[in-house]
């Protein structure tokens, strides 16, 4: 199926929207950044979405542009590429936020990079007596479960927005969140971690005699002591023993980790915090995606829109890939009928097909450039060729781009977009940063296929 | 071509599709190979477009010359159940334990634990034997953890010894680790060209190779093809607008003159093949990088139409061309 036809096909299954025969389903409604940035009621603004599709740099560009327009700003990254992380400044695995130089403005850029280990080693320290802290410390049961557990680091990631905003010095805080197998591990990995610790099982774990002594509670016992025994079999009396202890020093310090769980649940629903659902117009990460908005309905928190990165589009999308090919091999043929060495039959690969026979067979210029220093007719029908192949490509991916986004739309009319505009190349300062900020708050203007 | 093939790679460079396309290719000519994810994500269904797999080897392809596919997605709570069926004899007592959180705690809180009962039955796929002693597969291929997580996933020896020294679980981690610093097993990282996954890459070997894991190969996914080389490059760079224009006009798209249709396009040309020039020097400097991590290197293209199941075939058939093939 051409692109076109199949392009026509998906609007046309989807059509409910576009019934005048429009190219495209334009999202109902485009995300403007600026505004969200700018309200001083926006506290928190929370960057997710599957892995590998700009997270990171999608909430530092959002830091920086809010910094520039003059808030107090703190980004929150969990696993930065390291050259962005070293021209920010925050490498060093210090685990506190520290100040972005080189920020233009009135307003105030700070960012961190979280250590998942440090941050609930801190949780210890700050809630235990120095005695118990390093007790629980020294746990090979915490050891493991601070450094290893999947969940750990989207809790610790909670923890610390919870820190942040405790401090109360930034007027901004922009989190990035962890880059799970899914979406959604962030929102449901500090529940499980808290209710885990806090569950039944760990309660009968730690108290047998308290649930043994009460009359009725025999059964419980029973069951206790069967579980216990398996369990003990499994592991290996230490690490039950280590769990036992573990949990028992964590319960007397900390008063519940649900309620901690909790209260940072609460914090993501209350009406300063915005979701930004950060996506490629790629299949899966739009599915994700999809997923993620329908959960954060459920969960009754605060979509802001869907940052849609690495969208491409083209300066000449008046020509098709079809035309674009017909007219490449147009140039192909003839510079081959040209040299009139009946090659035409080979065709296989233009590029170096030709090359070999300009060398082998032309006449007149066997070197590409002519001596004038520009090159010869061949090179640039040559090079014309290839810039036709390179803009039918480009037309491909635009439609294949396209059909994703608009069954994303399709299926999530009311959410706002804002496209990114790809760029060829990574991010890693400042100036980058800056770029892909504008690029988000300007989407308007680039959208693709909308002005041709 | 060792008998258990790991897939790993950084979030968003297709690892799963690269696995499946190596179980293809590897079941190729009558061999039979068991896919098997062990993330809980359904990703194999995904891309073989069928409904989700439930926890049980099914086949899910048949590779040309007469081969088949056989996929596993591997839940750590059945597997747990089975194992303490197996150990235990625990009957109904299993479901006791689910409903008080215990196989919850087991599979998603102990530590390592997880990882034991899903490599553990990896292993077990692996050596498995027929009555009449042959492999029931000839491969199996993991679709793993990705790659900031694998060695951790992998080592699941040391990670479980710290907590459980002795007991059964004890035992299993040391019998899957026999396997896995074998050999016998193979860890494949696959990439993209840009910075970040190859740099990810490079500090997952050393990872791998500290904790003496076999590494395998670097498969390098979506590579786009070469339609400018630098030759190309170099006469765009010194090639008159209005020259190109005219070629433009030559292939039949409109007039070379200013305001014409062909004219209108040399500009935007101009700039997409400045792009495409940047990302071309940022994949040439990975490629360097990927160069000098000394592993054999395999290019997998980026498919124009997008991913399916044809598309899958065809990688699998790319693998096959590029030496990746089945062996007893």
């Amino acid at each position: 199926m051409s692109p076109h036809a199949a392009r026509a096909a998906e609007t046309g299954r989807s059509s409910a929207h576009a019934q005048d025969g429009t190219r495209r389903l334009a999202p109902a409604r485009v995300l403007d950044v600026d505004p969200l940035l700018d309200d001083p009621g926006t506290r928190i603004i929370v960057c997710c979405g599957s892995g590998g599709v700009g997270k990171t740099t999608t909430a530092a560009a959002l830091g920086l542009r809010a910094a520039e327009r003059g808030r107090k700003v703190v980004v929150l990254t969990i696993d930065p590429a390291r050259r962005l992380a070293q021209s920010m400044g925050i490498d060093s695995l210090d685990n506190v936020p520290r100040r972005v130089k080189g920020t233009e403005g009135d307003g105030e850029l700070h960012a961190m990079m979280l250590d998942m280990k440090r941050t609930f080693d801190e949780v210890v320290e700050a809630h235990a007596d120095p005695e118990r802290a390093a007790a629980i410390l020294a746990n090979p049961f915490y050891q493991s479960l601070s450094a290893g557990f999947a969940g750990t680091q989207e809790y610790m990631a909670m923890e610390k927005l919870g820190q942040l905003r405790a401090r109360d010095e930034w007027d901004l805080i922009v989190v990035d969140t962890p880059p799970s197998r899914s979406a959604l591990d962030f929102l449901d990995a500090p529940k499980r971690l808290g209710s885990f610790l806090d569950g039944r099982l760990i309660r009968l774990l730690t108290a047998p005699a308290k649930l043994g002594g009460r009359a009725g509670m025999k059964f419980l016992n029973v069951g206790m002591s069967m579980m216990t025994g398996t369990l003990g079999k499994l592991l290996g009396g230490q690490l039950l023993k280590d769990v036992q202890t573990f949990v028992a020093a964590m319960d007397t310090t900390f008063g519940g980790f649900r309620a901690r769980a909790d209260a940072t649940y609460k914090l993501l629903q209350a009406p300063g915090t915005a979701f930004l659902v950060v996506a490629a117009p790629e299949r899966d990460a739009l599915r994700e995606a999809a997923y993620f908005v329908e959960r954060l309905a459920a969960e009754r928190m605060p979509l802001a829109g869907l940052v849609l990165n690495r969208v491409h589009g083209s300066g000449a999308d008046q020509l098709s890939a079809e035309r674009a090919l017909a007219a490449a091999e147009n140039l192909e043929e003839s510079r081959i009928v040209d040299q009139g060495d009946g090659k035409a039959g080979l065709r296989n690969s233009p590029t170096q097909q030709g090359r070999s026979d300009s060398s082998a067979h032309s006449s007149v210029a066997p070197e590409p450039e002519s001596p004038a220093g520009t090159p010869s007719p061949d090179a640039v029908d040559q090079v014309t060729a290839g810039l036709l192949r390179l803009h039918a490509e480009r037309m491909q991916l635009l439609a294949r781009e396209q059909r994703t986004r608009d069954r994303f739309t399709a299926r999530h009319p009311e959410v706002a977009v804002a496209e990114v505009p790809a760029l060829p190349g990574d991010v890693h300062d400042l100036t980058g940063l800056r770029d892909i900020g504008n690029r988000l708050a300007d989407n308007r203007r680039e959208l693709p296929g909308t002005d041709g | 071509m060792s008998r258990l093939q790991v897939v790993s790679g950084k979030g968003g460079t297709g690892k799963t599709t690269v696995a499946a396309a190596l179980a293809l290719a590897l079941a190729t000519e009558g061999k039979r190979t068991l896919l098997v994810e062990v993330e809980g994500r359904q990703g194999i269904a995904q891309l073989f477009e069928t409904e989700a797999l439930p926890y049980e080897e099914r086949k899910i392809a048949v590779a040309p010359g007469g081969g088949e596919v056989y996929a596993l997605a591997i839940d750590p709570e059945l597997a747990l159940l089975d194992y303490l069926q197996m150990f235990y004899k625990l009957g109904s007592a299993g479901r006791a334990l689910k409903r008080i959180g215990a196989i919850d705690f087991a599979t998603t809180i102990a530590p390592g634990l997880r990882d034991v009962l899903l490599t553990g039955k990896a292993c077990e796929a692996v050596r498995r034997k027929d009555r009449s002693g042959r492999f029931v597969y000839d491969h199996v291929v993991m679709d793993a953890p990705p790659t900031g997580r694998i060695t951790r996933f992998l080592n699941v020896n040391d990670e479980v010894a710290g907590l459980a020294k002795i007991g059964p679980i004890h035992n299993q981690a040391q019998s899957v680790m026999q396997v896995l610093k074998s050999p016998e097993t193979a860890v494949h990282l696959v990439t993209l060209l840009e910075e970040m996954p190859v740099q990810e890459t490079a500090d997952g070997i050393a990872e791998l190779r500290a904790a003496r894991l076999p590494v395998g190969r670097v498969i390098v996914n979506m590579v786009r093809p070469q339609v400018l080389d630098a030759a190309d490059l170099e006469v765009l760079r010194t090639a008159p607008r209005t020259a190109l224009a005219r070629s433009l006009s030559t292939a039949g798209l409109g007039g070379a003159r200013r305001g014409g249709s062909a004219e209108q396009l040399v500009e935007p040309l101009l700039a997409q093949a400045e792009e495409y020039a940047e990302r071309y020097a940022l994949e040439q400097e990975q490629r360097a990088v990927l160069g000098e991590l000394d592993l054999p290197l395999h290019e997998l293209p980026l498919l124009a139409e997008g991913m399916d199941v044809a598309g899958l075939y065809e990688l699998a058939r790319e693998l096959r061309k590029q030496g990746w093939q089945g062996g007893s």
